[in-house]
């Protein structure tokens, strides 16, 4: 089943034409991994998928709901329901960059938050699932730390419980690993790595070339706002014909 | 206009601006004071400090100016009437201005240790390792950079003190308060005049507000904002 | 020297006074709070015509002096024919502007609610972005969001500038012995006048609120601790910068 489908997204800023015409579509269990130079486009793409960014042309279709767009008074898209688009983040679980964590909460606090109080599940059965998910993350033992007092690599975990507890149809990762210091990186890759041979639904923006070429189903080589290559991994990365992507992956793979 | 009482509002403007400045300069000089004995290891000098800015502080400035004004004046006439001199009335003006300065003194105090101490030691350390004296360290390097640090607080305060102005029209010195609840005893129309000192205060302290921040940009070069 | 019949025979008037300006502390307090949370709220709002309503009233109450204030609404409302027609007429809201102890609890609710909109409109706007973001990608309503994410946050990082309001307030109340009220401040002024010894009378005035004050302040440490937990590094759990 597609649980996820983006169509033909466009995104400037100003002048500057980010996006030209992005397309996307995952099937349940796939693994897309986004990969490109910054500037590229991969960042905005993604953040316009749950609209943190306004596209300004395209179509979303989440679990086979398509998000109802009306032209806005300034030429872009805006939302024609913003009911509509709350219940279909809830499908659309994003694990960001910096990790985003609430400050002021706990970690189960912040694992149990949204699931109480935007789905409305019993706080007893959220902390029963949130509970599972930090188990799966191997964060239990910090369920009543701050998340000041987490390292980078445990706050990024914490932050995938939170979004596996709004049990998902699709998970978005922002450059997970990014923000983390060099030995800390693996634990957030092991557990994404975990994530996707549970065949969950999965699209991922990241520099991890590894991760790309080894966990996905297909690969995604973003160049100036436009799709350069897409395919499996194994054509993408054995049989690279883009020479943009030639010379991006030489930079890369060290 | 305002029946005839609009240059007695400005005399009580103009008194109640030159309290304001004059405990201003006062505050300023006891605040530098106070900073530079609370930081001395010497208890003898960082103790009283430390007592006066925590005392002070902690109580009202009204009580205070009350304390002050009624207390100076017994205080003085025991001393006058010990030398046999006549009987001599506090003036308000000089009361006013002595306990505002006083009690923001104490306010500076603070604002001026936390400038002192937020001046990195290494460059003292530096200006020493370069042969400057104690006082060269003190006014080329110490003294300019903690009043940067100190500019936005030393701000607030006098934000705060402008208005502390008007408690001087409690122990009845003619500053525009005061004299503005005259006319409006006469007249009965006593909203009038107080919105109209209301209207002088605005003015005050939005014209100081931007001196302020443009005191700020100036001498802020090379400093990172701090948090307000 | 020291005037001992002061004490001896005062002590009441100050007790009742300290009630007093305990009642107009405590209850301007909250009341400013109450008033200022949804004008904070309003007054972040990237919207002019929200936030500038709010932007004039705090300006109005932080720009000019309590105690001007004070006599503007207690004495200067009495001015209008209209207000006076109230009052004969009894009407209950305005007879609230008759009494010196209202005009003083609104005076000072006014005046600690406009500092308080500006307290916690700064804490609003110092929210972290990523956390806002974060809320919204889970789907939440902006009401839910403002509920659950961004007061929590903005009100716990308001703490120690509110602290600071807390005091002012207890000391700003002392000028309610300017329109009759006999507070803590009131009390000493008259157990002045009738003794004529300033330094007994307000200096016992004084060192109990510098009693109230060191309390509040230790209150605050503690509440601190607690409240604002999550924002200190804890030595121990940390692994890496």
């Amino acid at each position: 089943m597609t649980q996820l489908t983006v169509q033909d997204l466009h995104k400037r800023y100003g002048d500057h034409e980010v996006l030209k015409g992005v397309s996307l579509s995952a099937e349940a269990g796939d693994v897309i991994t986004i990969i490109g130079s910054s500037g590229s486009g991969k960042s905005t793409f993604l953040r316009c998928i749950n609209f943190l960014e306004q596209p300004d042309a395209g179509r979303i279709q989440v679990a086979g709901e398509e998000i109802r767009l009306v032209p806005g008074k300034d030429g872009h898209l805006r939302v024609a329901d913003a009911k509509q688009l709350q219940r279909l983040r809830t499908r659309l679980a994003m694990v960001f960059q910096h990790f985003n964590l609430w400050a002021h909460m706990t970690v189960l606090e912040n694992v149990i938050e949204a699931p109480v109080h935007v789905l409305g599940v019993s706080r007893r059965e959220a902390t029963e699932r949130a509970m599972a998910y930090l188990e799966k993350v191997g964060i239990t033992r910090f369920r009543d730390s701050y998340p000041a007092h987490l390292s980078g690599g445990q706050q990024q975990r914490v932050a995938i419980a939170r979004a596996l507890a709004m049990e998902p149809a699709v998970l978005l990762f922002d450059e997970p690993t990014s923000a983390l210091d060099p030995e800390l990186v693996g634990e957030v890759l092991k557990v994404m790595r975990g994530l996707a041979e549970e065949g969950r639904t999965m699209v991922v923006v990241t520099h991890e070339m590894g991760f790309a070429r080894e966990v996905s189903s297909k690969v995604m080589f973003l160049h100036q706002g436009l799709v350069e290559e897409y395919g499996p991994p194994a054509e993408v990365f054995g049989n690279t014909r883009s020479e943009r992507l030639k010379q991006f992956l030489s930079g890369n793979l060290k | 206009m305002l029946h005839g009482y609009l240059p007695s509002l400005l005399d009580g403007a103009w008194v109640t601006l030159r309290v304001a400045v004059f405990s201003l300069l006062l505050a300023l000089v006891l605040g530098l004071i106070g900073a530079s004995s609370r930081l001395s290891p010497n208890p003898l000098l960082s103790l009283p400090a430390t007592i006066y800015t925590t005392v002070v502080r902690g109580i009202p400035d009204l009580v205070m100016m009350l304390l002050i004004f009624y207390g100076g004046q017994v205080g003085i006439n025991v001393v006058t009437d010990a030398f046999g001199f006549d009987y001599v009335d506090v003036n308000p003006f000089v009361a006013g201005i002595l306990t505002l300065g006083f009690i923001f003194g104490a306010y500076f105090t603070e604002t001026f240790r936390g400038a002192f101490m937020a001046v990195p030691a290494g460059q003292l350390e530096a200006g020493r390792a370069y042969g400057m004296s104690r006082w060269q360290v003190f006014h080329r390097v110490l003294f300019p950079q903690m009043l940067r640090h100190a500019l936005p607080g030393l701000g607030n305060n006098w934000q705060v003190m402008q208005k502390s102005t008007a408690l001087v029209s409690i122990i009845g010195l003619s500053d525009i308060t005061w004299l503005a609840d005259q006319a409006g005893r006469t007249t009965h129309e006593p909203f009038l005049f107080y919105a109209v000192v209301c209207a002088f205060y605005l003015l005050m302290t939005a014209v100081s507000g931007l001196l302020f921040r443009w005191l700020e940009r100036r001498y802020s070069v090379g400093v990172r904002r701090a948090a307000a | 020297m020291i005037e001992w019949s002061l004490f001896a025979e005062s002590w009441p008037a100050y007790a009742s006074g300290l009630w007093l300006t305990l009642k107009l502390t405590v209850l301007s307090l909250a009341a400013g709070l109450v008033l200022a949370i949804p004008l904070a709220v309003l007054r972040v709002s990237p919207s002019r015509w929200v936030s500038g309503p709010v932007w004039a009233y705090s300006y109005f109450f932080r720009g000019t002096p309590m105690l001007v204030q004070l006599l503007l609404m207690y004495y200067g409302l009495g001015q209008f024919e209209w207000v006076r027609a109230q009052w004969d007429a009894g009407n209950a809201f305005w007879l609230v502007f008759r009494d010196p102890y209202g005009c003083a609890l609104v005076t000072f609710a006014l005046n600690t609610g406009a500092y308080t909109t500006e307290i916690i409109a700064g804490a609003l706007r110092a929210m972290p972005h990523g956390e806002i973001e974060a809320a919204r990608a889970c789907g939440m309503s902006r009401f839910t969001m403002l509920r659950r994410i961004l007061l929590p946050g903005a009100l716990r990082r308001a703490l120690p500038a509110y602290s600071n309001e807390i005091i002012f307030m207890l000391h700003g109340t002392a000028i309610a012995s300017t329109v009759t009220l006999v507070d803590l401040t009131g009390a000493a002024r008259n157990a002045y006048s009738q003794f004529f010894a300033p330094f007994e009378a307000f200096i016992f005035a004084g060192l109990i609120y510098l009693c109230i004050t060191f309390a509040l302040v230790g209150l605050f440490r503690v509440a601190e601790r607690r409240w604002l937990a999550h924002l200190r590094p804890r030595v121990t759990s940390r692994k890496a910068a």
